[in-house]
């Protein structure tokens, strides 16, 4: 039995993950995050916020209770149920964020959480200022807000 | 040649500790059990520390004799877990890495010394933390990622035990040290898919150079290939040797129960000894069986180059005097 014989071997025997079953139920939860958010911002927004600020406001209540959730541990439980939808949103940049300094503040301030916080944000971080970088550039050459 | 034969090596004494997660699996009667990952330890590293020291110190205080030599090992970088707990006692010690396949390589670097009277007896120590696993080769532990089907769990516990000429119910009788396999899989999620290859090649070496037959032993238990390498074995074997085992059970596989749900099952090197001690051994169903550890020989490093990963299996055979065990 060769490389490539044992590979398909390999590729039969492996249970395919259930993909349909998983999107739906990212979509739902994802959804239900995008609710949370909606209902916070119009509730912002009745005590006379600006629209602009109660954005801000939105998403830093989001962080701050999907970073709560992490820490008092049971946010991990909630993303194997509940799939890519608590991860995709802000609330999974957050949990990211906590869940490595929880896991590496024991080994110091500086070598563990400090260097660590950002091992699973640090990509989503650097690629997004890259994008907004090339996205601004498009923007004033062919003058075009985003 | 990489087999050997034993006349005089006898497994004497073990000591077994595990989590409340394999308790509830199929394990029966495991010595010690601890309740939480920390262990009343500050860190997951310091607990997984403790949990060899409190093995080692069971299976002496049983144990009364002076070890001639220590072979110990598991998952953490620079095998730092067994180093620091063997730094309490005061005997010579050889560490060791083969992964999961680092309790059978324990028993067979102690059993060839033994059988040529190079040492009285050896202890052997080898453990697996789950947390401390997750967060060296995965994800931070709190970020609880979900794991696909085919993925398998590390196992929580410490075995230790203690090899000699002197008589037992459990002899060891021949070895077989495997050789670095590499099929091309790259998946480290499918480490059942990674190692099967090395099992099977493994025991068809075994076979051939001992000139024995797979009808000779009534178990073929390998370690940790969990529910998609098992079937990949037994089709491997099939396919390339045309080799038919009469009874296989994979310790990765029956350790926790389907109903816990996760995944393919367990792996570690504390898989295998747990399964050996607390369900196969008390089950006193088989007399000559045949010990298949596997190890994934991967680092998160170079998994990331996106290299294959590299497998490797060590066989022992062992024959139980079903009547005498306790």
């Amino acid at each position: 039995m060769n490389k490539e014989e044992y590979q398909k071997l390999v590729k039969d025997y492996t249970p395919k993950e259930k993909k349909l079953e998983n999107a739906l139920i990212a979509f739902v939860s994802g959804g239900s995050v995008g609710l949370i958010g909606a209902i916070i911002y119009t509730i912002l927004l009745n005590f006379d916020i600006q629209s602009k600020t109660a954005n801000i406001w939105t998403i830093i209540i989001l962080i701050f209770l999907a970073s709560l959730a992490t820490s008092l541990c049971f946010f991990d439980k909630w993303v194997n149920k509940a799939r890519c939808g608590l991860i995709v949103p802000i609330t999974g940049f957050a949990h990211s964020v906590t869940s490595s300094a929880l896991d590496y503040k024991k080994d110091g301030l500086i070598t563990g959480l400090g260097s660590n916080i950002f091992k699973l944000a640090g990509s989503v971080i650097i690629y997004g200022v890259i994008s907004a970088y090339v996205l601004t550039i498009i923007g004033v050459i062919f003058n075009v807000k985003f | 040649m990489s087999s050997f034969k034993y006349t005089n090596v006898y497994l004497n004494n073990y000591y077994t500790l595990a989590s409340k997660l394999e308790q509830q699996g199929n394990l029966k009667k495991i010595n010690y059990i601890i309740d939480d990952y920390y262990f009343e330890e500050k860190t997951f590293e310091q607990a997984e520390i403790k949990m060899q020291q409190l093995v080692i110190d069971k299976i002496l205080s049983e144990y009364h004799n002076q070890v001639d030599l220590v072979f110990g090992g598991e998952l953490s970088n620079q095998i730092a877990t067994t180093s620091y707990s063997l730094a309490k006692y005061n005997f010579p010690v050889i560490g060791i890495y083969s992964a999961c396949a680092t309790f059978n390589e324990s028993l067979i670097l102690a059993a060839n010394m033994i059988d040529s009277s190079q040492i009285n007896n050896a202890l052997t120590i080898t453990s697996s933390h789950a947390l401390n696993t997750e967060k060296q080769f995965r994800y931070p532990v709190e970020y609880g990622a979900p794991k696909p089907e085919r993925s398998t769990i590390t196992a929580t516990g410490a075995v230790s035990c203690i090899l000699s000429s002197k008589k037992s119910p459990i002899k060891i009788t021949a070895s077989t040290i495997g050789k670095v396999i590499d099929y091309g899989i790259k998946d480290a999620f499918n480490m059942g898919a990674v190692m099967a290859p090395a099992a099977a090649e493994t025991l068809y070496d075994h076979l051939l150079d001992l000139n024995k037959k797979i009808t000779d032993y009534d178990l073929v238990l390998t370690g940790d290939l969990g529910i998609v390498g098992s079937k990949l074995f037994k089709e491997y074997l099939l396919k390339k040797y045309d080799l038919k085992i009469k009874k296989h059970i994979d310790a990765g596989e029956i350790l926790y129960k389907k109903e816990q749900k996760l995944n393919a099952g367990s792996s570690g090197p504390c898989t295998l000894p747990l399964v050996l001690f607390n369900k196969i051994l008390k089950e006193k169903k088989y007399s000559k069986i045949l010990l298949l550890a596997t190890g994934s020989l991967h680092s998160p490093v170079v998994v990331n180059q996106k290299l294959p990963i590299p497998s490797i299996s060590h066989a022992i055979s062992l024959e139980v005097n079903l009547d005498a065990l306790s």
